[in-house]
């Protein structure tokens, strides 16, 4: 049996038990990518769903310029998202979604360093660059949580879709009707940017994990830094999903 | 446990090597740029163009994504068994991606 146990001149605590590493990867971070290949599965069903139920509702016949909300049409993404916090009654088409993309992108950039740190044993730094990417994964919660309100509060009386049946203006979105196009449209809405925002969230929660054990020295005494590259990994993956909700869901 | 302490020791003493964040950065700029490009063509292009636009989207997206897999998450400096192990999945997924919406697109409108 001794022929399974690491050999002594190999460091056992990157070595896979075996002695030696499949791939040239810690466990750990093999195990993240395979998470993360399988979480890719879990978003391209969103997509699918996403792309089917769209393109099976008619799509609005007119000019993009006369478009109006209504229950009977697809409604076109740059007509519902054009309102920024602080600017009421100003269109600004995707500007908000445009800043979000920018903190989220940022907030990723700000986690690379944080690896790049670790891999110096830079504790000071690492810990100031987990701060910054916890920042930045609050600010774009904090947004989203704004884009939400909005969107279930809806748009001005006057242009809201009308109720088929009752002709009358639809007040605010829910999962049963909303004022910009078809049930689908806002249920979609709903679960794709939830979705998102609830792998942000728990995403934000790892960080703060990693801030604290870094500031407590947990990394410096095990003597590396690895945790931070794994909830790196998971943190760009979070980065990576938002890029193409806001290319499928927003721009297209 | 003394010994632990005794090799933090160490490392706290022991000089720090000076930051090597140039390709950080350059990423950051190359996927500002992609956005603001995507921004752009947005309400650049006349929507008349709906396809050529969601082309561009596309291939700016992956472009993109490229960036991030390859530089963020350091796929591109990892194992070449291990890129494939993350890409032949990912591909395949992206057909099957191709292929349910092409035939969403193309299912009798009296379903839904």
């Amino acid at each position: 049996m001794s022929d399974y146990a690491p050999s002594a001149n190999v460091p056992s605590r990157f070595t896979w038990w075996g002695g030696s590493e499949p791939l040239k990867a810690s466990y750990g971070k093999l195990m993240m990518w395979f998470f993360l290949l399988s979480d890719t599965f879990t978003f391209s069903a969103l997509l699918v769903t996403y792309g089917m139920i769209r393109f099976s509702q008619p799509a609005f016949p007119g000019a993009h310029d006369d478009f109006y909300f209504a229950t009977t049409h697809w409604p076109i993404p740059d007509k519902v998202f054009e309102a920024v916090p602080f600017l009421h009654g100003v269109s600004l088409p995707l500007v908000f979604v445009g800043i979000m993309t920018f903190i989220l992108i940022f907030s990723s950039v700000t986690m690379v360093l944080a690896v790049e740190a670790g891999h110096r044993k830079d504790k000071a730094a690492v810990e100031k660059w987990m701060l910054w990417t916890i920042l930045g994964g609050f600010t774009f919660l904090g947004s989203q949580a704004w884009e939400w309100t909005h969107f279930i509060h809806g748009p001005e009386l006057s242009v809201a879709a009308k109720d088929l049946i009752t002709g009358l203006p639809i007040e605010g979105a829910n999962l049963v009707r909303n004022p910009y196009g078809p049930p689908a449209f806002a249920d979609l809405f709903f679960f794709i940017t939830g979705f998102h925002g609830t792998h942000v969230f728990s995403g934000v929660i790892l960080n703060v994990l990693i801030f604290f054990n870094a500031s407590m020295g947990v990394y410096q005494r095990r003597g590396h830094y690895e945790m931070v590259e794994k909830v790196g990994l998971y943190w760009h993956f979070v980065d990576l999903v938002w890029v193409f909700v806001f290319t499928f869901f927003y721009m297209v | 446990m003394s010994h632990s302490h005794s090799s933090n020791h160490e490392t706290v003493e022991g000089v720090i090597a000076p930051p090597q964040t140039k390709v950080i950065w350059r990423t950051f700029i190359i996927l500002l740029i992609a956005t603001c490009v995507e921004f752009a063509i947005a309400f650049g292009l006349p929507p008349e163009m709906k396809y050529t636009r969601i082309s561009i989207f596309v291939v700016l997206t992956i472009f993109k994504a490229f960036y991030i897999v390859g530089e963020f998450m350091h796929l591109k400096h990892e194992v070449k068994s291990l890129i494939w192990m993350i890409i032949v999945p990912t591909g395949f997924i992206v057909w099957l991606l191709i292929a349910l919406v092409y035939e969403g697109g193309h299912h009798p409108r009296e379903i839904f």
